[in-house]
């Protein structure tokens, strides 16, 4: 049976692509504003927690990993991993379009490979399907 | 005897690459063991859904293997350039998760799969440079 993603299924996965590039993008900025953390200076981990950025950013990140660990429960690992992939192509682009960088001829072609990507894996079955582990599995959980 | 400065920083990162494979497969696999999380939270509501993914032993060791990766990614940032850690340990990481996914999930990995791996495999170098 080809499994088919429902509208919230591919929410989940934009989710995916744009929460971790997001943010780690306020954590830089929030870092950036707390300073240079090293051994002599742990005490600027606790002082970080209370800039906005850095919270902005943790709660972007936790809401990555949720909506990863949501989209492992109807999708394969191997379906879902080109969509984390994407991230540095996200971070990449807000570069060149809201920074105004310059990106060189090799990091369009990166960005170009992992769009192709995840064209390949959205083309095709999320799901392998095993009738006798998920039974063995759902035994194992109750 | 001491390690040359390339196999040191070649161990850290395949170190790194294999707690994250292992992390994210055994993650994986929980996820699978329990079932779509959206059917548990229309049985069980959000806090219901939240402490059957907490109490699955499978998804808890993945999640302290990527806590170590978190910390072991650190210790090899510290040792080797992150032109070099970032795009290797990101490479080595989809590699090593397609061939564990293909033998210990034993998902299907066909060759759309694989081609859309070393896509982002050599995407990810490219992107790094």
């Amino acid at each position: 049976m080809k499994h088919v993603l429902k509208p919230s299924q591919y929410a989940i996965l934009v989710a995916i692509m744009l929460s971790a590039s997001v943010g780690d993008s306020f954590l830089k900025r929030g870092m950036g504003q707390v300073g240079a953390v090293n051994l002599h200076h742990l005490g600027l981990l606790w002082h970080a927690l209370f800039n906005p950025y850095v919270d902005i950013g943790i709660v972007f990140l936790i809401g990555f990993f949720a909506a990863y660990t949501t989209a492992l429960s109807w999708a394969d690992l191997t379906f879902v991993m080109p969509a984390t992939a994407f991230g540095p192509v996200v971070i990449a682009l807000i570069g060149r379009y809201w920074l105004h960088e310059q990106l060189s001829v090799s990091r369009w072609l990166g960005i170009w490979l992992i769009v192709c990507a995840v064209g390949f894996v959205a083309g095709g079955p999320s799901r392998t399907e095993h009738p006798e582990l998920d039974q063995m599995d759902a035994g194992a959980s109750r | 005897m001491t390690l040359s400065p390339f196999v040191h920083q070649w161990s850290a990162i395949a170190f790194v690459a294999a707690l994250a494979v292992v992390g994210e497969v055994m993650i994986a696999s929980g996820m699978r063991q329990l079932g779509d999380l959206d059917d548990i939270r229309a049985r069980r509501g959000l806090l219901g859904t939240i402490a059957a993914v907490l109490t699955n032993a499978r998804f808890v060791i993945g999640a302290l293997c990527m806590a170590l990766n978190f910390f072991s990614m650190l210790f090899a940032l510290s040792i080797a350039e992150l032109s070099l850690a970032a795009p290797a340990i990101g490479a080595l990481t989809y590699i090593g998760n397609a061939i564990a996914a293909k033998f210990f999930l034993r998902e299907r990995v066909d060759r759309r799969r694989w081609l859309a791996t070393m896509c982002v495999v050599v995407g990810v170098i490219l992107l790094a440079r």
